[in-house]
């Protein structure tokens, strides 16, 4: 009962941010990546405007190297919903010329869906795109604020962010500017995995144990796939895993786990003692990896 | 389980992050990761302890310089509470950022160097605390193992403070003191066994026994619709439902109501919360409610017992943090967004700036720079619906909004 108050108290902050958003700004859109935290979203979405349908649309910025499983889970969800799906490829950037593949080692189509995304903005011209981070996942996310403005570039400048006082939330923005919107900037993983547990929420079965060829890489567990660079003395094996964020296959580690149902998945976090993030392959590039990434505009 | 906001103001001279640190460090939220790269940047800074500050200075030009100078929010729970860390750089210069991080607090910590005492910054901490009407303050007198645990020097620290407190007008406002040092870790989570002369709590324990629950709640309910759902499809041909956070006080199916600023009168016909109809809502809830008469209901207006109005005028008086580089002039116009409602307001007059050590104020003030802090009378274009912030700490508080640059420039306490 305890643990309940708690979330409906960042269930109810929630609520309030989405109603703000569809009150504050003409055309707003829903990021959805088919995780755990979008989906989280899309349930208080549900709940800000019940009885009426979600009033904006959610849009994928799809790698082209997701897991299977995320984009069944996501097609179904939509249909669900009753609402619209937009789908943007990165493939189609790389296509036209606008960013160039990663080679190597370490690549990944993760830095590279910014620019889809901020294509997708200006073609579309959103004002707000809501997203799932939370504060608790990055140092540099922990400065994020709720509204978080991004100018005609997309950029995000950190040393000069509008205060944000009380819940009073200030969209007014010029032509050509946008928010990011972030409602559930003060959830941890624990409380989304909690919430997810409690409204009995569906979720992409990559998120449960399963069997999956891997190999292990600077002490990480990597999905063994085309879409995954390995080198030839890299050996694949097959073990139990999951995984705990749902990002692009080439940025994304699994954890060893025998979890298969929700309510063993929270107690593992609960026990767990590596951060969500240490898993993401992408912020162990610098210190300051997520702060560069967010200034250029990333999610 | 509520969650438990914590202000903290400070340089990283005050020890403020280790304190913070050592708070994650023995509450074991610390991950394994995270530890780990502290350890690694301690080691190659040539430290011989760990840099608990590196957990929670999360911007590079904040590295560069070993200072902090936004809000940052740290995040960690016991078994009995979760906490937020608000945690906001001390200098005269970062005003507008501690006003900021205390605006969603319901408890501040301010920090003391016990080998330097009551300094210039432990006036401003403590009068921005009560400018925001923080309830619970923690005097957490730190470094204690400079002073060699030393009770007289506590004591004197303790003395000096008590002066402060007899300036202040905020009657009810609960402070305490802990001797502390967040480097060795003593009264933090774990109680010194060198300071046996303190017999009170341990910083957690104080934490994890506040009591949050009369903060906001002062009776008198306030709900601001934020926005009208119409569904518009058969089964809710008709339904009109209007969304809004109640504030203040509960809110009942039955209730006789008043819509601000109609002065319609009505009654509260049906409390949705997601597809639920529930009898009584309380504070901080994100519900819908239906009305028993077919009322005109926009965004912006306010629901309301009708034994509870608020004061509605164009005209009042109140207290300014500001907080943008281009002065506040008076004569000038901005967005004044009271809750969820935008009007027009002007600057009739500034009345006086305060000045943030208790010396009082200064008259004949023509504008004001960025971290002033002043008492200015506006007048607005269509009237609002408010309550003093003494009274009430959602109600009376209201933001400024530049309306050539769109930012919000500062942060009005209504007298």
């Amino acid at each position: 009962m305890t643990e309940k108050l708690h979330i409906n108290a960042l269930e109810n902050e929630a609520i309030y941010i989405f109603r703000e958003v569809a009150a504050q700004f003409e055309r707003p859109v829903l990021l959805f990546s088919g995780g755990k935290d979008s989906i989280t979203l899309v349930r208080l979405a549900q709940k800000a405007f019940y009885p009426a349908k979600i009033p904006f649309p959610l849009m994928h910025i799809d790698t082209g190297h997701n897991f299977p499983e995320t984009i069944e889970f996501r097609d179904k969800l939509v249909e669900e919903l009753g609402v619209e799906l937009i789908v943007r490829h990165v493939q189609d950037s790389i296509d036209q010329g606008k960013v160039k593949e990663e080679t190597g080692r370490y690549s990944s189509r993760n830095m590279l869906q910014t620019t889809t995304l901020l294509d997708a903005i200006e073609e579309l011209k959103f004002d707000a795109c809501i997203g799932g981070a939370r504060r608790d996942e990055e140092k540099a996310r922990a400065k994020e604020r709720i509204f978080s403005v991004r100018d005609d570039f997309g950029q995000w400048d950190e040393k000069n962010q509008r205060p944000e006082l009380f819940d009073m939330l200030n969209g007014n923005i010029d032509l050509g500017q946008n928010v990011r919107v972030f409602p559930i900037s003060n959830w941890t993983e624990l409380d989304v995995w909690t919430y997810i547990e409690n409204e009995d929420l569906e979720i992409p079965s990559i998120y449960f144990a399963h069997k999956r060829d891997i190999f292990v890489r600077d002490g990480l567990i990597w999905s063994a796939s085309e879409h995954v660079y390995k080198d030839e003395e890299e050996e694949v094996e097959e073990r139990m895993v999951r995984f705990r964020t749902v990002g692009d296959m080439s940025c994304t580690a699994a954890v060893d786990s025998y979890a298969t149902t929700i309510s063993e998945v929270v107690a593992e976090i609960r026990d767990s003692s590596i951060s969500e993030r240490g898993a993401r392959i992408d912020d162990k590039r610098s210190e300051a990896a997520m702060e560069k990434r967010k200034q250029q505009g990333y999610f | 389980m509520e969650v438990l906001k914590i202000a903290t103001a400070g340089s990283v001279d005050d020890g403020k992050s280790t304190l913070i640190g050592r708070l994650l460090y023995d509450t074991k939220s610390l991950t394994d990761d995270k530890l780990e790269a502290i350890e690694r940047s301690s080691k190659q800074k040539g430290y011989d302890y760990l840099d608990f500050s590196l957990a929670t200075d999360g911007l590079v030009a904040e590295r560069e310089q070993g200072i902090t100078i936004d809000v940052a929010h740290i995040y960690f729970s016991t078994n009995t509470r979760s906490y937020i860390i608000a945690d906001t750089p001390g200098h005269v210069e970062y005003t507008r950022n501690m006003v900021t991080g205390a605006s969603t607090s319901q408890a501040a910590i301010i920090l003391i160097d016990a080998r330097h005492g009551v300094i210039e910054q432990t006036y401003r901490h403590f009068f921005i605390n009560n400018l925001l009407r923080i309830k619970d303050v923690i005097v957490a007198i730190n470094k204690m193992d400079l002073v060699n645990f030393s009770e007289d020097r506590y004591n004197e620290i303790k003395d000096d403070f008590q002066k402060l407190v007899e300036k202040s007008d905020y009657e009810d406002q609960n402070i305490t003191f802990i001797p502390v040092s967040a480097l060795k870790g003593d009264n933090v989570v774990e109680k010194s066994d060198v300071m046996s002369w303190y017999q009170g709590e341990t910083l957690i324990s104080h934490l994890e026994n506040l009591d949050t629950d009369d903060i906001y709640n002062n009776g008198k309910m306030r709900f601001p619709v934020q926005y009208v759902i119409r569904p518009k499809t058969e089964e809710f041909h008709d339904f009109r439902g209007y969304a809004g956070k109640v504030y203040g006080g509960d809110i009942q199916v039955g209730d006789e109501v008043v819509v601000l600023p109609s002065e319609t009168k009505t009654k509260v016909k049906e409390i949705y919360f997601n597809d639920q109809k529930y009898e009584s809502a309380s504070r901080r809830s994100s519900i819908s409610v239906t009305l028993e008469n077919d009322v005109n209901v926009s965004r912006g207006d306010m629901i309301v017992k009708a034994t509870e109005l608020p004061k509605i005028d164009k005209r009042f008086t109140a207290t300014i943090s500001w907080m943008d580089a281009k002065q506040l002039v008076s004569g000038s116009k901005y967005v004044l967004q009271h809750g969820v409602n935008k009007v027009l307001a002007k600057v009739t007059a500034i009345l006086n700036k305060i000045e943030t050590d208790f010396s009082g104020v200064e008259t004949n003030v023509s504008n004001l720079e960025m971290n002033d802090i002043a008492s200015v009378s506006f007048q607005l274009n269509k009237p609002i619906f408010f309550d003093s912030f003494k009274e009430h700490r959602t109600n009376g508080a209201f933001i400024l909004i530049d309306p050539q640059s769109n930012n919000t420039v500062g942060v009005g306490f209504i007298e």
